[in-house]
């Protein structure tokens, strides 16, 4: 096994134990914070069912980079999930529940930053839009549900002993389901990055039951996460249980579904994809938080009682907490990539360089006419996504075409369709008419992702993007995936295989 | 398997606790309906020895009520159950064990102190007797209520305090009576003595309906 990416996937592993550490509270808070489960039942439940969603689930979306994918180089990503596993630390140890997402976007910002990679402003304004959007949903649906359970706990009378048994199943139903979204909405960004150069190897026992190189991997990661629950997820599990509103058992429950209703609504793609096939109107897709949602669920609780119990110094706390957490991770991955990168010699990133060829520009023509001013670039090569887009300024170009498919059309990404590397394509995963349309291609050598992708699109219409509406969004995502795929088993030189 | 024990045991033992406390507050008013019996047979008979079979029953029941207290708080805490209301359920359970307790206890005073109760007072003492039984079985209803039925436990209650209300009247009323009499200072402070200690059966009671109506609205969900 190599060493180095022994090492490198302890970031890995501890950004698992922050995640656990930190977002189990997400589910399990208000359960433990009651006292209607106890904190060593929650942990175990909590464990397992995170296991069995990173395992099944998480693995299950074949190749799930999450979104530490985006940096190119294995040293910076380690040096971002750390990032990213120290600032959620920290606000752990403060007891305060914070968007470990957030916290890794922050990290991949910095990382940005530094490796001068373009960084979509979208991002940030999504960032943004959910430390104020998402509490509020939450406690929009909070309110109305706590009513409506309330109102049929009157009407059905139940003896409050048999009341407070249901409570607890209901908890305990509630936090399992939580937990093994949790482990399989996360893994990815957790263990995704080390999938290239995972050190396992698939294996079956007696024919019944097998474990691919990935799921290994995950469940190793799954594992970390555990950890990170039993050891230190007590302290936010309690604020977020009573620190913030002393709440019963029953409000317990309802912050947890509310939670949960939220992340489905407003994070499902399969939702939007049912909702636009039957043609009704689908709901706009917000990057949500979970630790978010929980807190405005209680939060929302508390307003609805007059607001007098909720403790607001200490909403101010995790308020703030949100917005430092990607603040911090990406200055803390910022430093670090040039400690490591100037005092460890390691390669943070690969320079991605972009060049506006003549072919680039003839293919931007046909989506975008307006070119003309771009013309000026045409042969120059430019070193990073900053000095490309300041130079693109420079030349005074208004058209239509937005920045990034400016960038995307630019960027070199030099490919090679090696014969040998055919068979480690994952057919279970690519249809037979996508590897017959790669198979195709074997022995040519591309320069961008648009002409690779182009290429397998004119071989099969399997590789053709459909148009962009709601109803062909899950489509068109799952085949982008399978092309960011397919760019990364061919990068780079043939003479360098 | 394992879980499908864990829930099967969780309901099961929920039943028991619930059956426990219906149990519970049988006793209670079968103390009442014992106490009712036993001032009745004192009134005819002082204490003959029917008298001293219902006291030996009513010694049962607050024996048997206490056994029923301590292991329905001893499960609440071994199990942790209802963390937001224990409390409040463990000082009802005692709230009203007090009144099996006044009702056994007036009964023992009733034979220890063998007061001579003249006939012209006989109405008096058992209208308010029965008073006050019905004051205790309202109570009793109120609790019930709060487990089962949280809606009707401030009607429960709130006929707990007319009764007490009315037990007070009986009492002044007899009192004045006594008082009124050709009997010496002596008797007439004896027989006083067990008009207090029945009218404060329906004093306790009414505590523990005021007491109920707090928990019903610190019971908000």
């Amino acid at each position: 096994m190599d060493l180095t990416v022994l090492f490198f996937l302890t970031s890995g592993l501890l950004l698992g134990w922050s995640l656990g550490a930190n977002d189990a509270a997400n589910v399990f808070g208000t359960a433990v914070g009651t006292r209607m489960v106890r904190f060593g039942t929650a942990a175990v439940v909590c464990s397992i069912f995170v296991v069995l969603g990173a395992v099944i689930s998480g693995a299950g979306a074949a190749h799930t980079l999450g979104a530490l994918g985006s940096v190119n180089a294995l040293a910076g990503a380690f040096t971002a999930a750390l990032a990213a596993a120290g600032t959620v630390y920290v606000m752990t140890k403060w007891g305060l529940p914070v968007s470990t997402s957030q916290a890794i976007v922050g990290a991949i910002i910095g990382w940005n930053l530094f490796s001068g990679s373009a960084t979509d402003s979208q991002t940030l304004v999504k960032i943004v839009a959910t430390w104020i959007a998402c509490p509020i949903l939450a406690g929009l649906i909070a309110v109305p549900l706590l009513k409506v359970t309330a109102h049929a706990l009157r009407v059905a009378k139940l003896h409050l002993l048999r009341l407070d048994a249901y409570t607890r199943l209901a908890l305990l139903f509630a936090g399992a389901f939580g937990s093994y979204s949790l482990g399989a909405n996360n893994i990815g960004n957790v263990m995704g990055v080390f999938i290239d150069v995972s050190p396992f190897t698939g294996f079956s026992v007696a024919g019944i039951f097998s474990l691919t190189s990935i799921q290994q991997l995950f469940l190793i990661g799954a594992i970390a996460i555990a950890v990170g629950v039993f050891t230190y997820s007590k302290r936010v599990m309690v604020t977020v249980g009573t620190g913030i509103l002393p709440i019963t058992p029953v409000a317990a429950w309802v912050v947890v579904i509310a939670h949960s209703i939220v992340l489905f609504l407003f994070a499902s793609q399969g939702l939007e994809h049912m909702l636009a096939n039957a043609g009704l109107p689908t709901i706009p897709l917000v990057p949500v938080s979970s630790s978010q949602a929980v807190v405005g669920a209680v939060v929302g609780l508390g307003l609805m009682r007059g607001g007098r119990d909720v403790d607001w110094r200490l909403v101010g706390n995790i308020a703030a907490g949100w917005v430092t957490t990607p603040l911090i991770s990406g200055v803390v991955c910022f430093f670090a990539l040039f400690f490591l990168q100037n005092v460890f010699n390691q390669q943070v990133y690969q320079e991605v360089h972009y060049a506006l060829s003549e072919s680039a520009l003839a293919e931007l023509e046909k989506q975008f006419p307006d070119t003309v001013e771009l013309k000026a670039l045409e042969g120059r090569e430019f070193r990073s996504a900053r000095d490309f887009d300041e130079a693109v300024e420079a030349t005074g170009y208004a058209g239509a075409a937005p920045e990034a498919r400016l960038r995307d059309y630019a960027q070199l990404s030099h490919m090679f369709i090696d014969p040998e590397d055919l068979f480690s394509l994952d057919r279970h995963w690519l249809s037979p008419g996508q590897v017959v349309a790669i198979e195709e291609l074997a022995g040519r050598e591309f320069s961008h992702r648009w002409q690779l992708a182009r290429e397998l699109a004119v071989r099969s219409p399997e590789w053709s993007r459909k148009d962009d509406q709601a109803v062909n969004r899950l489509y068109n995502k799952e085949l982008d995936r399978k092309l960011e795929y397919v760019y990364r088993v061919f990068a780079g030189f043939p003479d360098r295989r | 398997m394992y879980f499908q024990k864990k829930v099967s045991h969780l309901f099961s033992s929920t039943r028991s606790l619930e059956n426990q406390i219906d149990e519970f507050l049988d006793k209670v008013s079968e103390a009442g309906m014992v106490f009712g019996r036993a001032i009745s047979v004192y009134l005819n008979q002082g204490a003959s020895e029917e008298f001293n079979s219902f006291l030996n029953q009513a010694a049962d029941i607050e024996r048997r009520g206490d056994e029923l207290r301590r292991t329905i708080e001893s499960e609440l805490y071994v199990r942790t159950l209802i963390p937001d209301l224990r409390a409040d359920v463990l000082a009802l359970l005692e709230g009203m064990d007090h009144l099996v307790n006044v009702y056994e206890g007036d009964m023992f005073r009733l034979s220890i102190q063998s007061p001579d109760i003249p006939p012209e007072f006989h109405a008096g003492y058992i209208e308010l007797t029965e008073t006050v039984i019905n004051c205790v079985d309202s109570v009793v209803l109120a609790a019930r209520a709060f487990f089962r039925d949280i809606d009707t436990v401030r009607d429960h209650s709130s006929k707990t305090i007319f009764l007490e209300t009315e037990a007070d009247k009986i009492s002044t009323k007899l009192q004045r009576a006594i008082f009124g009499s050709e009997l010496p200072l002596e008797r007439k402070m004896h027989l006083r003595y067990f008009v207090e200690r029945i009218d404060e059966l329906a004093n306790s009671a009414e505590d523990v309906a005021d007491a109920l109506q707090i928990y019903t609205i610190k019971r908000r969900i």
